[in-house]
């Protein structure tokens, strides 16, 4: 243990604690900007600054480690007065248009401006002097270099949780700046749109391409029918925007402020997740089946889960040799979809033009999703606006929804009805969990051999997990698989990914099946969730997920009643022809820069 | 004070036996080695002046059997070319002093980190470096340099942001601690010296730190190399003794209407002339890394400064806030005050500010514009305003 004093208090920590953190053990607040729990130490913003007693320069606190004997006074005035300075330079070059800003009453540096309420700026405004670019050539966030204050956590994200780099440093001194690869618009780097970036900026330059407008345009419109589905990782996250603790389930009252805003058939995207898994379990099967016993060497695998537009993005781009590997299940949201204009817009007795699709997202990869070429085959465009978690609670503040003290309220019939199986697909190990529950009884006729049905080896936050289980009593059809067992594996975080991806192209991956979320935690940690992030908060939602699969009354996705009217009624099968025209699609390779 | 008058000598450029010297230094122990080094009290050449036999004690010190000598050859501080010429002459007393601090902390490899804009001594270099290994060979001692290339980027001069350059990344300063002694390149313990020191290494192996005491002062051992620029009727490189005024150093240099001379470059301090006689060139005074730099009356010290800032804004990584957005704030704030857009007393702000970048800023860049900006706004402010 290491002694020191802080604000002449004693206090011993374990040795590698950073002086921030010690601080933090005796209830001293030290105020940071570029530090983020989910990164590496940068040590680079100086807002943290504090005094160590025989030092020549003032120590940066998230970067010193605690040494014995250390005295550290954080608030001295010397201390004060650069901190002071600090923070007037960063807002000498910052934007400061904070009441027209996106991310007003939710930026670190406002917040911290606000603290230290300066009313005498002595420095002089640089922003006017400065050619600042704004990026808005995505179709998933917009990147405003002129909010930007190089806190550097953005490409600390993206190298370190996502090993994608498609924004680094470039230049330096007064133009260092954020950028792509040669300045490229971000549509057209190796960016995934994972939006892991957005949820780590501390102020507005990086946020969420929003749609607000265009869906309340469509709900105002007489004439159009404006469904709306929801992802399982919103229910146990929007409260956090609306003035809940993290891990708060407000699913009915999701449900009944979404009926308050408009939308004409609020529906749940649980409803395609359990779809999902009676089309990705077939095709895993019938991918095993060709592979073991007709001896198909055309057959990929391992077999990677395709929910995560984030992750397909990654693969095309870094990996696109594996590109058959991916199932060719859409994601719950494009199943949805295609659904929604065609075999929705059927039993509703809706011409499919006037329907508009909207889907309430924890992701902001699923913009870029709904706007690929090939999420048309409803003839229309199949899903027309994504919210992210963040935007639907900007539209319930905005039509002054009572959020708290409202009902809670159903999902509306046809195509919202769900299981606990497509809850979980918010949180990493679900899909996989899922999937083992009805591709196991069907295989065997039995339940999985996990008590509650809980596959406990495939859940928690562990970056990269594994597990196999062994098939045994098989079912006169699946007889080929008796006694087989079916290595699986998950990753979360791209940078996980990629581990497990440089395992298969050396030829060293064991699995038949694994699941891949872009996302840290999954869908729960997804870039459109509210911020802050950090691994307490995500731990929340994941437990929170669990506890609403556990409240479930049917827990397995092929149990689902909405799932098995849709194939007697419009599908047919899994991986039927009409399932594979409208749930199934293909991917791109896509330049790695 | 100490006060040793302006002698010339010729040490760092005299040819010598270095089959001999090596030979002796591989002869001695690690302990030897460091202790006469301690015992000679050379300080770093760089500029920074760290005491270079605690710098290998420490990296001695450490466990990992894998170590680096790593030669600062980044010389990049304006009106710096000293060491350019001791790799143009001498190169054979660089690589030899590389080895020696191999020797003494455990270290089978050296890196010689070189200013991009003196590529053209490489071809020459390698020739050198080649006869180099040969000879080392031949005394039978496993030491191995090579050589890799700067960019251009001053900030690659600062030591933890060279070693990220080294290892490919972009040069960006590092948090200390931990230290290169612990920490450097790859990761690995590593010390890093500028190409002066290792040569002045060399030389106290050669002739003793008893020999080397007898030059300079108490605080500012030896002799060392300067590079004299400006307003001097005899511009270029002389090695003299330390412990001189800049008043003596002027005597010698001047042109007869020096009004200010600028020791140790943008980042170092701005010696005006009331100020000559009292002012020993050397760590007890004013420190350097060599550059000298004459300003004689009819030079403007408004654009001495503004060029200096100009300077920094530009060279700064961009990393921390401090250095970043201080370095546009001085240079805008004395444009504005020069044109009559902000009050004269807006430069006590600028001050205030200099006096921040000076504790707050990550890395030794950031932390010494202030030395130039205060030094020359402190000693003609009349010049700055009007």
């Amino acid at each position: 243990m290491i002694n020191l004093t802080i604000n002449d208090q004693k206090v011993s920590v374990q040795e590698g604690t950073t002086v921030l953190a010690a601080a933090k053990k005796l209830k001293i607040n030290i105020p940071t900007l570029c530090n983020h729990d989910d990164l590496c130490v940068a040590g680079n913003c100086r807002v943290c600054i504090v005094e160590q007693k025989g030092a020549r320069t003032l120590i940066a606190s998230c970067a010193t480690p605690a040494a014995e004997g250390m005295e550290i006074h954080t608030n001295t005035l010397k201390v004060r007065n650069a901190r002071k300075h600090i923070v007037e330079l960063l807002l000498s070059e910052h934007r400061a248009d904070c009441t027209k800003c996106y991310k007003n009453q939710n930026c670190e540096l406002q917040k911290l401006a606000n603290d230290f309420a300066f009313g005498d700026h002595v420095f002089f405004d640089l922003v006017e002097n400065k050619k600042y670019n704004i990026d808005r050539s995505s179709p998933s966030f917009v990147k405003d270099d002129s909010k930007c204050i190089r806190c550097q956590r953005c490409v600390r994200t993206c190298s370190e949780l996502q090993y994608i780099s498609a924004i680094a440093v470039a230049n330096k001194g007064a133009h260092q700046k954020i950028s792509s690869f040669h300045n490229r618009p971000m549509s057209n780097v190796v960016c995934t749109n994972c939006g892991q970036c957005v949820n780590r900026c501390p102020t507005g330059a990086l946020v969420e391409k929003t749609y607000i407008d265009q869906v309340w345009d469509a709900i105002y419109d007489p004439d159009k029918h404006v469904v709306v589905q929801t992802a399982p990782a919103v229910r146990v996250a929007l409260g956090e925007d609306l003035g809940y603790d993290p891990g708060e389930r407000v699913t009915g009252k999701m449900v009944n402020a979404l009926r308050q805003l408009g939308f004409d058939s609020v529906l749940d995207t649980d409803f395609s997740a359990d779809l999902t898994i009676m089309e990705e379990g077939t095709e895993l099967l019938v991918r095993l089946k060709k592979a073991l016993v007709d001896g198909d060497k055309g057959i990929s695998l391992p077999m990677f889960t395709s929910c995560s537009p984030g992750w397909i993005k990654f693969i095309e781009h870094k990996y696109p040799e594996f590109l058959p590997n991916l199932s060719t299940c859409k994601s719950p949201q494009q199943m949805f979809g295609a659904l929604a204009k065609t075999f929705y817009a059927r039993k509703r007795n809706i011409d499919p033009s006037k329907i508009v699709s909207v889907s309430i997202m924890p992701c902001t990869a699923k913009k870029f999703e709904a706007d690929r070429p090939e999420m048309r085959s409803s003839g229309f465009k199949d899903v027309d606006y994504v919210l992210t978690t963040r935007e639907l609670a900007v539209m319930i503040k905005q039509a002054g929804i009572d959020f708290r003290n409202i009902e809670e309220a159903n999902y509306d019939s046809i195509m919202g009805d769900s299981t606990g199986a497509a809850v979980i697909f918010g949180a990493t190990g679900g899909v996989m969990e899922a999937a083992l529950r009805t591709a196991y009884e069907i295989v065997t006729g039995r339940e999985v051999p996990f008590g509650n049905l809980n596959i406990t080896p495939v859940r928690g936050m562990e970056g990269v997990k594994e597990a196999t289980i062994k098939i045994e009593g098989c079912v006169e059809a699946w007889k080929f698989l008796e006694g087989a067992e079916l290595k699986v594996a998950i990753a979360h975080g791209l940078v996980n990914a990629n581990k497990i991806m440089k395992m298969t192209r050396e030829g060293k991956a064991p699995y038949h099946f694994v699941e891949i979320m872009a996302c840290p935690g999954g869908c729960i940690g997804g870039g459109g969730q509210p911020i802050p992030t950090n691994l307490q908060i995500r731990e929340k939602r994941m437990k929170a997920i669990y506890a609403e699969d556990e409240h479930k009354e049917l827990r397995k996705s092929h149990m689902n009643p909405d799932v098995i009217a849709i194939y007697k009624e419009f599908l047919d099968q899994p991986n039927s022809h009409k399932s594979h025209d409208l749930l199934h699609t293909h991917y791109v390779e896509r330049d790695n820069f | 004070m100490e006060n040793k008058g302006l002698t010339k000598v010729d040490l760092i450029f005299e040819k010598i036996d270095s089959h001999e010297v090596l030979a002796k230094g591989f002869k001695m122990s690690s302990d030897e080695i460091i202790q006469e080094m301690l015992d000679s009290g050379l300080k770093g050449r760089g500029g920074a002046g760290f005491p270079t036999g605690m710098k290998w004690k420490f990296t001695a010190a450490e466990k990992n059997p894998e170590k680096y000598i790593v030669c600062n050859a980044d010389e990049g501080e304006p009106g710096t070319f000293k060491d350019r010429e001791i790799l143009d002459r001498v190169s054979n007393k660089v690589h030899g002093g590389m080895a020696i601090a191999g020797k003494a902390i455990g270290a089978k490899k050296g890196i010689v980190y070189l200013r991009g804009e003196y590529s053209y001594l490489l071809p020459k270099l390698m020739i050198e470096l080649e006869s180099f290994h040969k000879m080392i060979n031949e005394i039978g001692y496993d030491f191995n340099i090579e050589y890799r290339m700067g960019s251009g980027a001053y900030i690659c001069g600062e030591e933890s942001a060279l070693f990220e350059s080294i290892e490919g990344k972009r040069g960006e300063p590092r948090n200390k601690p931990p230290y290169p002694t612990v920490s450097g390149v790859f990761h690995k313990p590593t010390s890093i010296n500028n190409v002066e020191t290792l040569v002045t290494a060399m030389m106290i192996i050669q002739h003793g730190a008893k020999n080397f005491i007898q030059y300079g002062t108490k605080d500012s051992r030896g002799s060392k190399v300067f590079s004299v620029s400006g307003d001097t009727p005899t511009p270029g490189i002389f090695e003299l003794e330390l412990g001189m005024t800049v008043q003596q150093f002027v005597n010698e240099f001047g042109d007869g209407d020096t009004k200010a001379v600028q020791v140790g470059g943008a980042s170092g301090f701005c010696v005006p002339r009331k100020k000559f006689a009292e002012t020993i060139i050397g760590f007890e005074g004013v420190p350097t890394g060599g550059s000298m730099k004459l300003f004689n009356s009819s030079r403007s010290m408004y654009n001495v400064l503004h060029n200096y800032l100009d300077f920094f804004t530009e060279e700064s990584c961009g990393q921390c806030t401090p250095c970043r957005v201080g370095c546009q704030q001085l240079l805008l704030g004395v444009e504005k005050v020069k044109k009559g857009e902000a009050a004269s007393t807006y430069l006590n702000e600028l001050m205030k500010l200099a006096d921040t970048m000076k504790i707050a800023a990550k890395c030794g860049l950031g932390q010494s514009v202030g030395n130039a900006f205060k030094s020359i706004v402190g000693n003609f402010k009349e010049e700055i305003i009007y």
